[in-house]
């Protein structure tokens, strides 16, 4: 998966002053992952990772192709058991309950995600984000009783003003930039408590990519905001708190002040600089 | 793309290329040919009055009347045909690509399927004779003192199906795995499970091809010949087995375009070849507007995809 991946997106210049500056925001722990270890077959992608997440902050898991960032994020809504082999170890917990008991589909309504290639169904605008608030796979309940939580979800999403006209078009019409805001909107429709975000800029343009860290910054006060990402700079914009992972270990996490002006780790200030990645 | 002078090359690369070239052309001319030959008899002979007359068993062109029932015939056994292959094939079609387990049993249903798909369709009507002949399945066919004659639009169309299901397996699964597994999980991640996930996301997707696969599946099922002679009665007229008006139909024997033609052919016992060109050129012209869909909604399918 991660050797998939485009290369990082090259920013033009914004002025600081434009994007705003980000003021602090009170930290409520949602999730806590404990000592967690994640293996494919006999490929150990996670080793022993413990850290907090927290709504009112975006938490940036930054590092190399194949550090198992992504597989970290991933079994954060048990998206990992998809896959074949997988074996796991240890506990991550959301507000307090531990997820390994919870039904996944119930999981995966409260830790929402979206992903690296914008994935609009193959439906209209509007059911996109209806079918998240409807029964599984019906139609039901109609277009009047959700009408209201749609638009919710696409204002917040910063998409409703663009789309009021088109939405009963097809999805897959819209742009790039546009489907990936409506990925968004669409997993801020379940009304989760963390939003997972597995590099969800990396096949836009830079434009596109500005709009959505705006957005990013401004969800994590009513969501804990955890995002997968390979290009620091964007990390640097709109992470609060940034684990550095190496090798399948999180070397570092803290502050994103700490992480990238003063780390402790050797590995993590090579990382940072630029030495390696 | 890599342009060498062709002089450069090896005498033998030179021939061979020719060949190919050559052969290419052929083809074109062979397919040509057999367009315009069955284009030039077909309107010599056709006149609009012959797809809305009767067939009759009379003598000599004049008297033997139109093929409106052979062509009702045609549209008839298709349709039933569909009727069973399109959800047993998309049903196939999902089960392999979706779930697959076990794995044994998914491996031997795809050989089942390349066998049904690889057998003559004369075998198939064999096989049809022995099943719809068997006293249990009487209700298909018509029935007099306790013999089932096993020849009707049921068996035909039962049959037939067989031709059309790996036609609609093998383009729905093709569909469906074009669908890119972070489609799935994205469905996976708003909390729902994989068959909401089959019926909302993956099937509607693979709409195209399963539209392909359908209409790849009408046209050899309108093309086969064996298993309507065998099965169908190849009788001139629609030949009712008595009872309710539509269910007698269905019941009972008839013919299509091809038992027609087949009919009508020199070989035939009818011996009308004028009737016959006129309704081969119908047919033609059935299968080329099909093949022409297929490009069509295969085009349509690739519009507005996933990366």
């Amino acid at each position: 998966m991660e050797l998939m991946s485009t290369p990082p997106v090259r920013r033009i210049a914004v002025p600081e002053q434009g994007r705003g500056a980000k003021p602090p925001t009170l930290a409520v722990e949602r999730m806590k992952v404990e000592e967690v270890s994640i293996a494919y077959g006999d490929k150990l992608a996670v080793r022993d990772v413990s850290l907090p997440i927290s709504q009112g902050e975006v938490l940036a898991l930054i590092g190399p192709s194949g550090c198992g960032k992504t597989t970290l994020l991933r079994s954060l809504n048990r998206l990992t058991e998809l896959s074949k082999n997988t074996w796991f170890k240890g506990r991550i917990t959301l507000d307090g309950a531990d997820t390994a008991l919870m039904e996944p589909t119930d999981l995966r309504r409260r830790v929402t995600m979206v992903f690296q290639q914008p994935n609009p169904f193959p439906m209209s605008v509007f059911d996109n984000v209806a079918y998240v608030l409807r029964e599984q796979g019906t139609k039901r309940p109609g277009r009047k009783a959700v009408e209201a939580a749609v638009l919710d979800a696409l204002e917040r999403a910063g998409l409703l003003d663009e789309v009021r006209g088109d939405l009963d078009h097809p999805a897959l019409r819209l742009s790039g930039g546009q489907q990936q805001r409506l990925c968004i909107a669409r997993a801020l429709a379940a009304n989760p408590e963390v939003l997972l975000l597995d590099e969800p800029c990396s096949a836009l343009d830079p434009r596109s990519t500005q709009v959505i860290e705006d957005l990013i910054v401004k969800l994590r006060e009513e969501v804990a905001i955890v995002i997968v990402t390979h290009n620091l700079q964007q990390a640097h914009r709109i992470a609060d708190r940034v684990g550095f992972m190496y090798l399948g270990e999180l070397i570092e996490h803290g502050p994103a002040s700490s992480v990238f002006h003063s780390p402790t780790e050797q590995r993590t200030k090579d990382y940072v600089s630029g030495a390696f990645g | 793309m890599q342009r060498d002078r062709l002089r450069s090359w090896r005498l033998g690369d030179r021939v061979g290329l020719g060949l190919c070239w050559a052969l290419g052309a052929l083809f074109c001319a062979i397919a040509a040919a057999i367009v315009i030959y069955m284009l030039v008899e077909g309107l010599r002979y056709l006149r609009p009055a012959l797809l809305v007359t009767h067939p009759t068993g009379g003598y000599g062109e004049a008297h033997s009347g139109g093929f409106l029932d052979p062509l009702l015939g045609t549209f008839l056994v298709a349709a039933l045909a569909m009727v069973v292959a399109l959800p047993v094939g998309i049903a196939v079609a999902v089960w392999l690509s979706e779930f697959g387990r076990p794995a044994g049993l998914a491996r031997a249903t795809e050989s089942t399927i390349e066998m049904i798909a690889g057998a003559p369709s004369i075998v198939l009507a064999l096989f049809g004779t022995i099943i719809f002949q068997s006293g249990a399945l009487g209700l298909f066919s018509r029935t007099a003192h306790g013999v089932v004659f096993g020849r009707s639009f049921f068996a035909a169309g039962a049959m037939l199906s067989l031709v059309a299901i790996p036609l609609v397996v093998a383009n729905t699964r093709e569909g469906l795995q074009l669908i890119p597994a972070h489609v799935r999980e994205a469905s996976y991640a708003v909390g729902k499970t994989k068959a909401a996930t089959i019926r909302r996301i993956l099937l509607p997707a693979a709409r195209p091809q399963m539209a392909t696969g359908a209409i790849l599946g009408i046209g050899r099922v309108i093309g086969d010949t064996a298993i309507i002679v065998i099965l169908l009665g190849a009788t001139l007229t629609f030949n009712g087995a008595g009872g309710l008006s539509g269910l007698s139909t269905l019941r009972g024997t008839g013919s299509t375009l091809t038992s027609y033609i087949y009919t009508n052919s020199p070989a035939g016992e009818g011996n009308q070849p004028g009737k016959a060109y006129a309704a081969a050129f119908v047919l033609l012209l059935m299968v080329l507007v099909l093949n022409a869909s297929v490009d069509l909604v295969a085009r349509r399918g690739r519009k507005h995809r996933w990366n």
